[in-house]
């Protein structure tokens, strides 16, 4: 017998609704309130001029290393906006915007971020997970949070979010085959954001688009321009929407740029040029969505002068709360809380050794 | 009562507590339609379906990665690592997320997930099938290690680690799965987590030992009986928690100390237990605490795995030697 052909012929789709100059697709362009709009810039540049600040705080020795977001706000702003509050969001460590989004608090974030586990302050209603560091091991968690809301019948959809690197780990491809298996209702958002620290994404995979990857695992892949909130978001409440109503999970692969450090300890200037990152502030996600709204004035640079003032305001906010909290956190019981249910009687022993000052193998009243 | 193998009654703790807890999963590889290699699984899909019993694809990380999610949104998975040579692809899902979610999310999610695994020699098996390697998993914060010792209390304990909030890494020693049965009672037993078990009380030493080695520190300290000396014997069942108090106040009153483990020798549990010992009962020690352990090599291919072993023969020379002081 001859040879013949089987299996997929790699046709992904790339959707690309709005471009630089804030020109849209009209047919394309998702039905949204101007306060849906405006609101979901305001996101973004909270999310921005927030890390902004964090980097100067952090350049100052008042907060540790953190990822900055700068570049990917449309990204995550488009993914997360498709999904309902009783919804999972279940993120890597960049997903600044998409935890705004969400209704993190800002003063939380940086009271983590000034090292401190309290920080981490999840509302007990609350679907959302903390920042997953190891990478891209969190997206099993979401497959199998997925099953679980089938399998209870709960009216929820799992979000969990990555980026290029991330695809090379084994469990980015054991997620996708078990969300698939097992009829899983979540979406994995791969913000390919073309370096994992140093390394570029032409030596992470020799595949032409990341999104082809799914269609190994039979589900669908589709690739979208990440620098433009409108397709990430239509592409977004596509999976949601097969999520929702077939179980079935699917990969958006949204094609962006960091524009900043991988974390603040990273020095980019060691892996790539100036030249490249000018090119990528030309596509600037905020900007192509500003123009948007300034053609069809929605927002005159009055308007979006105000909105830089009040989020400028916002910030500040954040900080003095945090700042005061910090105060008055503890610097040894809290060690022990929250490791079990129940603390063990060992560890009430090493926590009562090391309050009176000793060490925990070390008897304290000897 | 009936009289079960270990594999019965860990087949029968999953039965019951399926039935009496509709969010029980069970979930690994063969575990469904074959009943699990070892058949701990046997029987379980034809009653719970093959939604709750799970045939997965064959990856460990994702079967474990995939429970935490599970127990993360309200079910209480309770997957299988076929042995536990193989957990290690899915050993950083237990590291990095379920031995800490509960923490770094200061409280929000707790990951009531069981993991079982078949761990030991003594059966006879290739490579990667016969280690024992309980100290990975005693040494991680946020981890409950259990280890049974017979039919009973792997039933009893398999059920209050399935009810447990926290993550529970459930070490099965498959070379007493089908050895030896035991009264296991129809109805519901369930042990606590933490409670060493004091199998026999004596005068002259003290023999700690847990899993597969119970067995033989129980073959040693019969025939030191018939030597006069009488031993107190402790199975410990779980290493976190640790009943240092249980070891601490039976030295203080034997005096000496021989600590049986499986693992090599270098860093294993043993050496955590005699450190305990020499701080909590050091004025009543006659002796240092003896370990015996397996060499610190590789377990050898199962020709040779009886002599890397310890044994009764092992055990009675390591009391004789703590007797000389």
């Amino acid at each position: 017998m001859p040879w013949s052909k089987v299996g997929p012929k790699g046709a992904i789709p790339h959707l690309s609704i709005l471009d630089a100059s804030g020109e849209v697709d009209e047919e394309l362009v998702p039905d949204l309130s101007e306060d849906q709009l405006l609101q979901g810039l305001r996101t973004m540049l909270l999310g921005r001029r927030f890390d902004e600040r964090r980097l100067k705080l952090q350049r100052s020795g008042r907060i540790g290393t953190f990822a900055p977001v700068n570049g990917q706000e449309a990204a995550q702003l488009g993914a997360i906006s498709a999904i309902r509050p009783q919804d999972w969001f279940i993120p890597s460590y960049r997903e600044t915007v998409a935890g705004i989004w969400r209704g993190i608090d800002l003063a939380d974030v940086l009271i983590a971020d000034a090292g401190y586990n309290e920080g981490v302050s999840i509302p007990q209603d609350a679907h959302d997970l903390p920042n997953a560091v190891p990478v891209g091991t969190q997206m099993l968690q979401a497959a199998g949070i997925a099953y679980g809301a089938r399998r209870q019948g709960k009216d929820e959809i799992a979000m969990t979010f990555f980026g290029d690197g991330a695809t090379s780990q084994g469990d980015f491809h054991e997620a996708m085959n078990f969300a698939s298996v097992f009829d899983c209702p979540v979406v994995f958002i791969c913000q390919n954001n073309q370096y994992a620290i140093s390394v570029p994404r032409s030596r992470q995979t020799r595949s032409e688009t990341l999104a082809q990857k799914a269609l190994a695992y039979g589900i669908d892949g589709v690739q979208v321009d990440g620098n433009d909130v409108f397709a990430t978001f239509v592409a977004a409440q596509k999976a949601v929407a097969s999520a929702r109503d077939n179980s079935r999970p699917s990969l958006i692969e949204c094609v962006t740029y960091r524009l900043e450090m991988h974390t603040t300890a990273d020095d980019p200037g060691r892996y790539r040029d100036d030249e490249e990152v000018e090119e990528w502030r030309e596509k600037d996600p905020i900007e192509r969505f500003r123009n948007y709204l300034r053609k069809r004035d929605l927002l005159d640079d009055g308007g979006f002068q105000e909105m830089e003032e009040e989020v400028s305001a916002t910030i500040d906010a954040a900080w003095k709360k945090a700042e005061k909290r910090i105060e008055e956190l503890g610097a040894v019981a809290p060690l022990f809380d929250h490791v079990m249910s129940d603390m063990p009687a060992e560890l009430e022993r090493q926590k009562r050794r090391m309050q009176a000052g000793g060490s925990p193998g070390v008897p304290s009243d000897a | 009562m009936p009289e079960l193998t270990m594999i019965e009654a860990i087949n029968l703790a999953l039965k019951q507590e399926m039935a009496a807890d509709e969010r029980v999963y069970v979930l690994g590889e063969d575990v469904g339609v074959d009943g699990g290699i070892f058949r701990a699984t046997q029987g379980l899909i034809e009653e719970f379906g093959e939604d709750r019993v799970m045939d997965t694809p064959l990856a460990e990380s994702g079967i474990l990665g995939f429970s935490i999610g599970m127990a993360i949104n309200g079910l209480r998975p309770v997957p299988e690592m076929q042995f536990s040579g193989f957990a290690y692809l899915g050993f950083h899902q237990i590291e990095s997320h379920a031995s800490r979610m509960r923490w770094r999310s200061q409280g929000r999610f707790g990951i009531p997930m069981t993991v079982r695994m078949p761990y030991g020699g003594g059966v006879r098996a290739l490579e990667h099938h016969s280690e024992s390697r309980e100290a990975f998993y005693a040494h991680m914060p946020g981890v409950k290690m259990v280890v049974p010792s017979g039919p009973r209390n792997a039933r009893s304990l398999l059920v209050a680690a399935i009810r447990d909030p926290d993550p529970v890494v459930f070490f099965e020693p498959k070379a007493s799965y089908r050895a030896f049965r035991e009264e296991v009672p129809e109805d519901e037993e369930v042990a606590e987590i933490g409670p060493a078990q004091i199998v026999q009380e004596g005068q002259d030493l003290t023999i700690v030992s847990w899993g597969a080695m119970s067995r033989r520190a129980r073959e040693a300290a019969s025939q030191l009986a018939e030597k006069d000396v009488s031993v107190e014997l402790i199975d410990l069942t779980s290493l976190s928690p640790l009943d240092y108090p249980a070891i601490a106040k039976s030295v203080s009153r034997t005096g000496r100390c021989v600590v049986v483990q499986e693992a090599p020798l270098t860093y294993g549990p043993a050496a955590e237990i005699a450190a305990r010992v020499g701080e909590e009962a050091f004025l009543h020690l006659k002796a240092p605490v003896a370990r015996v352990a397996g060499p610190d090599v590789h377990m050898p291919y199962f020709a040779r795995e009886q002599a890397y072993l310890p044994d009764a023969g092992r055990i009675v020379q390591a009391a004789e030697y703590v007797r000389q002081f």
